[in-house]
């Protein structure tokens, strides 16, 4: 499992480059030795490199390869670090070569966490001045090696395209000759760093380096790890959640061609075979019975009758400004409730995890988001000692949070502690579906109070499953998630008195994790419906309401009126067709979105047009930015469509695409979105088109229909012209 | 043993009847460009030719084939629409996660085969069993259009 991929671009590829340079990107990802490197020495490898940090290295050939923090899922992030680090390095990107990180907290930890996460549309954001100064710091070694063999001062010096120049004499040298003399060169401290009008590869739609493959079967994610002697393996946990296994009668399974072996855990059963039909079908065929424990009479009407009491109590209180009761008091009152249900991830890769043990270790092939907690899980569970255990990390077909748990790393290795050799674990979609972390179901409380067409007092409740209790403890405090009150206690609006609370609801039996948008996806959702909501009470337009609330937050009000021009806001629709908007300032992005929808006689809502304006300070790749709220849009609007997950007596209903549905080619309008030219620092933009479509879609069907949908999914029947 | 046709080569594998083709070309052949995402044909990763014909090879038992030639994601790229669409897919860019796209690629080669300039129904009838989680479909239309503009 060495050489990932190594696509040699076509010329059509070539990336445009300021100056004109244009060339061959080559892309190999490369899998490190070893797992563990030990804290403040370079990776492994590096002998006879210039290796002045933990993601830069580079030969004597000039080949420079840069280490990647944080983990590719699509979001485009291999390519934006590169070009970050590429641009303050001054780097030949035409000899750019990408290599996962390995597990390490102390090299690669995502400085939000303290641990390797890729997560909360963060990677730039958390990374955009560290990665700046690892490559200034790299610069300013290469060139104080260069000036040193000129015997000139390094201030006369300057670089570009993996050269030093010495301007003055016109003398040029490779970085490729200098490796050896930067490598004695003391790591400077504090690195000056560009000025950002001269950068050169930041602010270029250059082309992905992760696509090539992913265009010819050659891209190797996770499932795809391929070794000799491998086994495959699928379980089964039970049906009802937090079950165990009861009785198994593997008679029939073992009767299946190619099953090798049934394996019974407390928890789950699997079925090990020569190919992965052979593993499903002997699945199939067992006869399981299931002690179904404390959860087996849970079902959703349970779990919404204790959230929507809890959601009455006073909760822990997260903002307070002013005086909300005599504000709400004082003011035209208008109070409602939200509620969001549980969602699933539904990654395309459906779960999975290849492991070998052997005496004394463990290896492991997969895709995920959090590389540190894989390798200390699989070491838990192994009694292994973390430098025992090797993880290659691979790309990722679909995270969306569904990868920041190593439950499936977790059960992957128990089954291999029964299974002599390498055996891969892949999930059916079935599994995936039915034992994922939920999206939480939400209950949002809010009261508000209008006086000359402004908002005067603001009372907001988040009644929900606490993630970070249980993911990271140690930022659950004072009864607070903030990831739960996220856009609500920062919500954009100027508003004199001001209360956001929360109350942690732990649904029974089901266990709740990160789902793209994370917190913002409930809080911007009620906020911007119930925003709609009051600006018609007041008798205003939706968006000039907002913008007269903004005035202090000038980069979501230019949002707001470029979309508003781009969207044909306020131009004449026909009937039962309506344009809603949506505003945010979630993930440090200023997003304002509008969307069209035609709602039919029978209630079914037919996208129409989406239109976005986006300012996410410097775009480090413009392009990405646009295709990520383009795809995030979908993500969030296919939710609001159509997605919930329900349980009945302790078990998830639905299974796979034809229950569990997903918004189609034939179903998704043009989405344009425009870009801000901004100088400010980077804000993240993964998660944001997730938030932003569904309130839209709701205000577009308010301002269709007159009907305010107060949850998601989307009520076809209360939008029907006939009632049934 | 059964011997299949898979982009040009001869394939000798020994699988059951029932054995759906995904697995054979993944498991059995290590052509992991084929994905598995669903099992019952409702998401079309695993899309790959058979005789020219867009086919869920999740659902296409290895008995039903026959000496029909199949062609893969790693052997669409050596048919005229085939290098067409993976060029337009790097030009628009249109890929994300990528996962859902050797299916999106194989479907979209197939349309062109078969309607050289197809207008967006088309498009719709001929994608919507191909779903992309990460949303790439206003790019995976335009893609389409540029390809069928491609003469070279």
């Amino acid at each position: 499992m060495d050489t990932r991929e190594n696509a040699r671009l076509s010329p059509s590829r070539r990336v445009v480059l300021k100056g004109g340079l244009a060339g061959m990107l080559v892309l190999a990802f490369h899998l490190p030795a070893r797992a563990a490197n030990e804290p403040g020495q370079p990776p492994d490898g590096t002998e006879n490199q210039f290796a002045p940090n933990a993601f830069i290295r580079i030969d004597h050939a000039g080949k420079t390869t840069l280490v990647m923090p944080q983990v590719e899922m699509g979001q485009g992030v291999y390519t934006a670090i590169a070009m970050i680090l590429a641009e303050e390095l001054d780097a030949d990107f035409t000899q750019v070569v990408l290599e996962h990180a390995p597990p390490n907290d102390k090299l690669y930890a995502n400085p939000v966490f303290g641990i390797q996460v890729t997560g909360n549309s963060n990677s730039i954001r958390a990374f955009w001045k560290p990665l700046r100064a690892a490559g200034a710091a790299a610069r300013a070694m290469l060139i104080a090696a260069a000036a040193q063999q000129w015997q000139v001062d390094p201030a006369s010096c300057t670089a570009a395209n993996g050269m030093a120049t010495h301007g003055a004499s016109g003398r040029t040298i490779a970085y490729g000759d200098l490796v050896d003399a930067a490598s004695h060169v003391p790591v400077p401290q504090n690195p000056p760093l560009k000025d950002p009008k001269d950068f050169t590869l930041i602010g270029q739609p250059l082309k992905r380096f992760d696509t090539p493959g992913k265009t010819n079967g050659k891209a190797v994610y996770g499932i795809d790890a391929m070794l000799p002697g491998m086994k495959f393996a699928t379980v089964a946990a039970s049906p009802v959640l937090g079950g165990k296994v009861g009785h198994v009668d593997d008679g029939a399974a073992k009767a299946v061609p190619g099953v090798q072996q049934v394996i019974v855990l407390d928890d789950l059963v699997a079925v090990v075979g020569d190919h992965m039909w052979a593993a499903k079908k002997g699945l199939d065929a067992l006869a399981i019975t299931w002690d179904e424990g404390a959860n087996a009479q849970v079902s959703s009407a349970d779990i919404w009758e204790d959230l929507r009491a809890q959601s009455l109590k006073d909760g822990a209180v997260a903002k307070s400004v002013g005086d909300v009761a005599k504000g709400l008091a004082e003011g035209d009152r208008l109070d409602a409730e939200y509620e969001l249900p549980f969602l699933a991830h539904a990654t395309m890769e459906p779960q999975n995890c290849t492991v070998h043990l052997t005496p004394g270790a463990c290896e492991i092939w997969t895709g995920t988001q959090i590389m540190s907690r894989v390798q200390s899980t699989a070491a838990a569970v192994t009694e292994l000692p973390l430098d025992k255990v090797t993880v290659h990390n691979h790309l990722i077909g679909g995270g969306f949070g569904r990868r920041l748990e190593p439950d499936m790393v977790a059960s992957a290795v128990r089954i291999a502690q029964h299974v002599d050799g390498p055996v891969k674990v892949v999930w059916t979609r079935e599994e995936d579906i039915q034992h994922d972390v939920y999206r939480p179901a939400y209950r949002d409380v809010i009261s508000a109070s209008l006086s000359g067409g402004k908002i005067v007092a603001w009372k907001y409740r988040v009644t929900g499953s606490s993630i970070l209790a249980r993911w990271l403890p140690p930022a659950f405090q004072n009864g607070i998630d903030i990831d739960a009150v996220d856009s609500a206690v920062d919500m954009p609006y100027d508003i004199p008195n001001f209360h956001v609370e929360y109350v942690r609801a732990e649904p029974r039996g089901v266990t709740t994790g990160f789902w793209r948008g994370v917190g913002p996806n409930n809080n911007v959702f009620a906020v911007e419906c119930f925003m709609d909501e009051l600006a018609r009470k007041a008798g205003m337009d939706p968006i000039a309401f907002r913008r007269g609330m903004l005035d202090k937050n000038p980069r979501l009000q230019a949002a707001l009126d470029l979309v508003a021009e781009k969207s044909d806001w306020g131009k004449p629709l026909p009937a039962r067709v309506g344009r809603g908007v949506c505003a945010q300032p979630s993930f440090a992005s200023f997003i304002a979105t509008v969307v069209e929808a035609e709602v039919d006689e029978a209630g079914e809502v037919h996208l129409r047009r989406v239109t976005s304006a986006v300012d996410t300070g410097i775009a480090v790749n413009p392009d990405t930015i646009v295709a990520q709220l383009q795809g995030g849009l979908v993500f969030g609007l296919t939710a609001a469509l159509f997605g919930e997950i329900t349980i009945e007596k302790g078990r998830v209903q639905q299974s796979n695409f034809n229950d569990y549905r997903m918004l189609r080619m034939d179903e998704v309008p043009p989405i344009e979105v425009h870009v801000i030219k901004s100088g400010e620092n980077p804000g993240g933009i993964g998660e944001t088109g997730a938030t932003a479509g569904p309130p839209a879609l709701r205000n577009a069907i308010y301002a269709a229909t007159g009907v305010a949908l107060r949850r998601l999914p989307i009520d076809r029947a209360a939008l029907a012209l006939k009632k049934a | 043993m059964t011997t299949l046709r898979i982009n040009g080569e001869e394939k000798t594998v020994a699988a059951p009847d029932d054995t759906p083709l995904l697995w054979i070309l993944r498991d059995m052949l290590g052509m992991t460009g084929t994905k598995f995402g669903c099992g019952i044909a409702q998401c079309g990763a695993c899309t790959v030719h058979v005789d020219g014909r867009p086919v869920r090879s999740c659902l296409l038992p290895v008995s039903a084939i026959g000496d029909r030639a199949i062609t893969t994601i790693e052997g669409v790229g050596a048919t005229p629409n085939g290098a067409k669409v993976q060029k337009a897919w790097l030009d628009v860019e249109v890929i994300q996660c990528g996962y859902c796209q050797s299916g999106q690629i194989m479907a979209a080669a197939a349309l062109l085969a078969n309607t050289p300039h197809p207008d967006d129904a088309d498009i719709d009838a001929a994608m919507a069993g191909n779903i992309c989680r990460c949303g790439t479909y206003v790019r995976i239309r335009e893609a389409i259009k540029r390809a069928a503009d491609d003469q070279s």
